[in-house]
Order: C-alpha cells, then structure tokens, then sequence
C-alpha cells in the first residue's frame, strides 16, 4: 500500500515537471514566432528601397540591389521629406492640383474637365512615362506629355521647362504613383530608344572623361569629397533639392551631371536626355515614386 | 619529261625547305623566348645583387620583390624643370585643378583637416589611398599616371590630367585645354615622391 502510494505520487510529480517545462517551453516558441512575424512586417512595410534595398524587376539590370536615393541623403533630409507638412515639394504639388483644376483656353478646358480625378485617372502615369508616343514617333516625358495636352486640347502655349508652373504640373501628376514602384516599358517601339538611353549612360564624357556609371554604378555608396554617391535614380523627381532651394526636374539633374564633368549639357527636354530618362527608369524599376523628394 | 621531273623535284623541295624554315624559325623563337626570360631573371637577380650584402635576421640575403606589370612610364620632366612639392600639394586639394583628394585619402592631409577642414576636409573614398604611393611606383609611372591614368587602368574613373584627344563633348570653357599644366603635374609629381 505504502509502495503504491509512493508510486502515484512520484508520477504526480513526474508529470508536473514535463508540464511545466513544456509551458516554458512553448512560450519560447511563441514569443520567437510572433518575434519573428514582427520581423517579416518590418522588412514588408521597409522594402521601397529607402531603407532597404529592392530587387530590379527585370532581372538584366546591372544592378542587383536597388537603393533610393533617400538612404544616401543626410538624416535631416530624410526627415523634411516624410514629414508632409515640413517637405517643400509639397507646395508645388498643391499649386499643381490649382492649376489642374484652373480652366483656361478659348473653351475654358481644364485637366480636370478630361481627366476628372488625377488620384484615379493619374495613378500609373509617374510609374511608366517616357512612353513611345506614336504621332513623333519617339519617346516622350510626363512634362512633354504635359504640354501636349496643353497645346492640343486646351490651346495654350506649353510651358517653358523649369517653369513653376510646368514642375508643379508634373510634380502634382507624378505625386499621384507615390509609393508604388517604377516600371517602365522597354520593348516595341520603345526599344531603340532604350539602347539610346543606354549608349548614353556608358559613354565618358566631358573633360573629365566619365560615365554616369563611373559614378553610380560603380562607386555608390563610397563618397566623392562632400557628396556621397547614390545609384543616382529617377524615382523621387520633380525633386526639392537644398542646394538649388527650388524643387528641379530630372533633366536639370543631367545637367548637373554633364557639368560635373565637364562635358557640354543637353538642352532641356532633348532626345538625348528622354531616353536616358527611359533608361535610367528601367533601371530604376521596382523601386518606389517617391515625388517630391527632398535631397541635398 | 625530265623538265617536267625537274619540276616536281624542285617543288618537292620548296616543300620541304618551307618546313625546314618553320622548325629554324620555331628554334630560333624559343631561343629568344628563353633570353627574354633570362634576361627578366638576370635584372631580378641584379636587384638582389644590390641589395645582396645585407642579410636579413633569418640569415637570407635581402632582397626587394619590385612589381614589372605597369613598366610603362615618363621618365623626362613635362616642363623641363623640377617640381615644387609645396605648390603641388595646393593643387591636390583645389577643386578646380587636380582636386585629387575628392577620390583619394592620404593620412598626412587627414592629420592637416583638423586645424584646416576647409581646405584639406572631406576626402573621398574611390580611388585607393595616397600613403607611402613613392613607395609603391617610380617617378616615371607616377608622371604617366598623373599624364593619363587609362595607359595604366583603361577603365579608371581617374581623369587625364594631360591629354586633349580622345574626348566626348568637352565643354566649350575646357576644349582642348588639359586639366593641368606640365609644371603643375610636376609639381604634384613631387609631393608624391615624397609620400615614402
Ligand atoms: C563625377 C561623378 C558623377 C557623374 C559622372 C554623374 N553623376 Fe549623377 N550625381 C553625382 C552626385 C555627387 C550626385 C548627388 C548625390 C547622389 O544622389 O548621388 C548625383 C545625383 C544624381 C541623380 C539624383 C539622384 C537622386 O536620388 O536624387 C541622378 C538621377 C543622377 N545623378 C544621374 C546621373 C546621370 C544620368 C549621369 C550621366 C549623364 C550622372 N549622374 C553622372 C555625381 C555624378
Ligand atoms: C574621380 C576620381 C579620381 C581623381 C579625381 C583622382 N584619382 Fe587617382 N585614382 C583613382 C582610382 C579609382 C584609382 C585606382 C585605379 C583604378 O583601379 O581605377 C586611382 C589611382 C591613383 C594612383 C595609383 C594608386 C595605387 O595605389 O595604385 C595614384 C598615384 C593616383 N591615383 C594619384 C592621383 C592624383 C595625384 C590625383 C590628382 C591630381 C588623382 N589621383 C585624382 C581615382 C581618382
């Protein structure tokens, strides 16, 4: 009897032990999975290439990771852009959105009076212009397209490039793909001009003798005395950038960039510039719009 | 007949003293092939000569291993005349002229930076460091690569600081000007030289 007992209560307390380790245990396992969930979530809401890389949609893209060029500006940089009250470029797309609204022309056509709503009828066009527009038979930007509609259908005369009014429009448009990645068509017609773009980028240029991909394919990251070198992307322009306290367009980056170097810029809203802007938005594809952005 | 036969016989020997011709000729080019190497031997074994009095703690003679592969060089000063190590380290850090220090680091400029950041701040990260580079090339290969870097890394980002050919749409300000004069490359040539 007294060997019984022992018996029982020595599996009594046998199987409170397991028991309680094995509590203990699935709680590790618990906190580890919901540890690891809040991991995966981080990493999903981070991938826009800001402060993680993405993978290039199109598997030739020289590039096997892309990064903004947010994760190479200074921290005070970053922060004016999020913060939509504190980014500048916010003002040219709120001019933008008046002058979508404002009717003008003999007929009194606005943008709006085609389009309706941009947050709708607008949200692919920052994703994947330059397109091939088949009546000029080339490519042509969101500012050239812009102006089309301007001349065309409401009977104006285009606006000049770098003119408040032609960046506000096409920062207002482009603002409206923020957030959704780049993805431009490379094929069809479009495919010369993509090769074009290309040529362009690989070819040393200017005094210096330097490519684009001298600097932002082989050097990102490392930096170039004052300025840390990005993948230099399209994604974030119309861009607001402090050093010219105005909010810019791409092609007055190239030209930045040709004088950098020391070779001979193009003129605004050249052939040449269109399809190196198709071509850097090719390789630019998967990551975020990100206009306005803010650099230094 | 026999004409003919002369013929024959003649062609058959052409035949064979064209591959005759070519065993001499492979001869010969192994011959030279090996004095080639001697003679790279022998200017090695020079060196060691040299240097072969000293002997080192473990008791083997000195020698100094000195890399041939960029042998291409400029041996003559470009202006003629001696370069000013003073004035070439003011070109190094101008951002108008050799602006060297916008790809390339150099401790004795990073020890300057912090009395003087505005001149001697922000060195870039491109190109390899500066430290000890007289060490590392002779005089002449430095000149050539101040000259044009490409002779030496065809694909260097490093522009050619003396050279007008060979560009793509020069900005009219800079066409056929180099970036530096020639006693402007000798002077920077001489701060280099004594980067030991
Ligand atoms: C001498 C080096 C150099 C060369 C060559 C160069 N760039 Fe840049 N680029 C810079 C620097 C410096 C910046 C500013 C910092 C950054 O974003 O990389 C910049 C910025 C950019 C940006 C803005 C990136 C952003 O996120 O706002 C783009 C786009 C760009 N470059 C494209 C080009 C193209 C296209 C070429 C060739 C026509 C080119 N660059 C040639 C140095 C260069
Ligand atoms: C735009 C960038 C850039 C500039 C400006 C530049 N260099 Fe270079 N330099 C490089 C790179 C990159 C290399 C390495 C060669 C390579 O692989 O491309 C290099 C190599 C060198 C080397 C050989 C270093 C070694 O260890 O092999 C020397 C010496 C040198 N540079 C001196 C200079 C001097 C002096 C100047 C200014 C007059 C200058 N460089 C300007 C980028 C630059």
């Amino acid at each position: 009897m007294f060997l019984k007992m022992m018996k029982y209560r020595f599996a009594v307390s046998e199987f409170a032990r397991y028991d309680r380790a094995g509590m203990v245990l699935c709680l590790l396992g618990l906190l580890f999975v919901a540890f690891g969930c809040l991991l995966i979530s981080q990493d999903a809401a981070a991938a826009d290439g800001r402060t993680k890389s993405v993978s290039p949609l199109d598997e030739k893209n020289p590039l096997s990771n892309l990064w903004s060029g947010f994760y190479y500006a200074k921290k005070e940089t970053k922060a004016m852009q999020l913060d939509d009250f504190g980014n500048p470029g916010s003002f040219y797309v709120e001019e933008g959105a008046e002058l979508w609204k404002k009717k003008v022309g003999a007929q009194g056509k606005s943008c709006a009076s085609c389009h309706k709503d941009a947050s709708v009828s607008m949200k692919e066009a920052g994703v994947r212009y330059p397109v091939y527009f088949a009546p000029l038979d080339r490519m042509i930007n969101l500012e050239q397209r812009i102006n089309l509609c301007r001349q065309d259908f409401q009977k104006e005369k285009k606006f000049e490039y770098e003119t408040r009014e032609l960046l506000a429009l096409t920062a207002f448009v482009r603002a409206q793909s923020r957030g959704m990645p780049v993805r431009v068509k490379i094929t069809g017609p479009a495919k010369p001009y993509y090769e074009k773009g290309k040529a362009f980028y690989y070819q040393r240029r200017g005094q210096l003798d330097m490519s684009c991909a001298h600097c932002h394919e082989n050097n990102y990251g490392k930096s170039l005395r004052s300025n840390l070198l990005s993948q230099g992307h399209a994604n974030g322009f119309p861009t607001y950038r402090l050093k010219w306290q105005k909010l810019g367009s791409l092609h007055r980056r190239f030209r930045g960039c040709n004088k950098q170097v020391r070779a001979k810029p193009y003129a605004y809203g050249s052939e040449a510039y269109v399809n190196l802007e198709l071509y850097l938005n090719w390789r630019g594809s998967g990551l975020e719009v990100e206009t306005p952005a803010v650099r230094n | 007949m026999r004409f003919r036969f002369l013929k024959s016989g003649s062609c058959g020997c052409v035949k064979t003293l064209s591959w005759q011709r070519s065993l001499v000729n492979g001869a010969c080019f192994l011959v030279l092939v090996t004095f080639v190497i001697l003679a790279f031997i022998s200017t090695n074994a020079l060196i060691a000569a040299e240097t072969g009095s000293e002997t080192e703690e473990n008791g083997l003679v000195k020698f100094q291993i000195i890399n041939l592969i960029h042998s291409k060089s400029i041996q003559h000063s470009l202006s003629g005349k001696p370069g000013n190590p003073k004035r070439g380290e003011a070109l190094m850090v101008n951002r108008k002229k050799g602006n060297c220090i916008a790809c390339h680091g150099l401790d004795v400029f990073a020890e300057k930076a912090k009395t003087k950041p505005n001149i001697y701040a922000d060195m870039g990260e491109i190109g390899p460091s500066l430290n000890g580079i007289a060490g590392r090339y002779q005089e002449g290969e430095l000149r050539l690569l101040l000259v044009d870097a490409k002779q030496i890394f065809p694909d260097t980002i490093m522009p050619a600081f003396y050279r007008i050919e060979r560009f793509t749409r020069v900005d009219d300000p800079f066409l056929n000007k180099p970036i530096l004069k020639p006693q402007e490359i000798e002077d920077i040539l001489s701060f280099l030289m004594k980067q030991k």
